[in-house]
């Protein structure tokens, strides 16, 4: 249940200059959207940290459980053979 | 001294860049009393930014007056070590922060004053002063677009929200009259191109004020004024206290440094 008296939380999403992505950077508390932006400048582009700013809802999140962390990731774990480290680089390629 | 600025004396120069700067500062102290009292931490920092944006503009200004008047006083020493009289922000800046209603409508009505004149400022035949107002213009835009949000939505807020703001703006409303009452040296300094005509910054200001006020449901108050004249050195009460605090440090331990 959300406070009523408590303004709702924001996630912030900030890019830090163009060509990169939008990373995590916090969260904070505001009335509505306009209101977020404003205080993801004021908070978290204070000393040039970013170009571009997105927030949302902290309740629009829906994040994974760590309790099915076993079922989830691990298991990746044996699959070697999904990184690409099993080819013989011809070497004309140098960039790669 | 610009080679522009050939035809206006530097005393009426150094007076009219003294009128800007104490504008800033005096706001900018103002606000920086919230610091710490806010209703809540991201405001604090929010309002703590405004403040820090004004600060800075009134070192650029003071920095400038100083070398107009070419007696070597630098920023610290004009804007510490003046007496109440020599102050010529406009009244409004130095009414007190009583409720956030009371703050936030100073800040609107002052953030759209700024920024019209800025905006034409950037323009001035003085170029040192259009520098300042070209960087200045876009801090104070952002302040509009703060201190307007914060306006709409207490106006177009609760029944007490919207109580205070009417209160805020019928108390404060006769206060705006001075930013507009052209004297002698604002006509110099439009003559010589170096600042905007008042009629001409009053018909924009109005302009936004009135958008912003019918989005608010605010009632914009009657014309009544008050005959203070900041510019003039003619302060309400209030700017002593605001100077007994700023100037306490400068005075106690002169040339005090970090």
């Amino acid at each position: 249940m959300e406070d009523d008296r408590q303004w709702p939380l924001y996630e912030v999403f900030v890019r830090a200059r163009g060509g990169l992505d939008h990373k995590h950077v916090g969260s904070l508390h505001a009335s509505d959207e306009r209101m977020a932006i404003e205080h993801a400048r004021d908070l978290y582009t204070r000393r040039e940290e970013g170009v571009s700013i997105w927030v949302g809802r902290s309740k629009d999140i829906t994040a994974s459980d760590p309790g099915e962390s076993e079922s989830l990731f691990e298991p990746a774990r044996d699959k070697i053979y999904r990184h690409p480290t099993f080819y013989d680089i011809p070497p004309e390629v140098k960039t790669l | 001294m610009s080679a522009a600025t050939v035809g206006v004396e530097a005393s009426s120069l150094f007076r009219y860049v003294l009128r800007l700067a104490d504008l800033s500062l005096i706001l900018g102290q103002r606000l920086g009393e919230w610091v710490g009292h806010a209703p809540a931490l991201e405001e604090d920092l929010g309002l703590a930014n405004v403040a820090l944006d004004l600060i800075g503009q009134a070192r650029l200004l003071f920095t400038y007056a100083g070398e107009i008047e070419g007696r070597g006083r630098d920023e610290d020493a004009i804007a510490f070590m003046r007496e109440h009289t020599e102050y010529v922000n406009p009244v409004l800046a130095e009414q007190p922060n009583k409720d956030f209603a009371q703050t936030i409508v100073r800040q609107v009505l002052i953030d759209a004053f700024q920024t019209e004149l800025y905006e034409r400022l950037a323009a001035s035949s003085d170029e040192r002063l259009a520098a300042i107002a070209a960087k200045s213009v876009k801090e104070t835009r952002y302040h509009l677009r703060y201190s307007g949000g914060w306006l709409i939505r207490l106006g177009d807020g609760t029944a007490e929200s919207h109580a205070r703001m009417q209160a805020a703006i019928d108390r404060l409303w006769p206060y705006t009259a001075e930013l507009f009452a052209e004297d002698e040296l604002d006509r110099t300094m439009a003559e010589n191109g170096i600042a905007p005509r008042l009629d001409v910054v009053q018909a924009a200001w109005s302009q936004r004020i009135d958008a912003l006020l019918t989005e608010a449901t605010l009632v914009r108050p009657g014309e009544r004024h008050y005959a203070w004249f900041g510019k003039h050195g003619q302060h309400s009460e209030h700017l002593g206290y605001i100077l007994a605090e700023m100037q306490h440090m400068q005075r106690t331990y002169p040339g005090a440094r970090w």
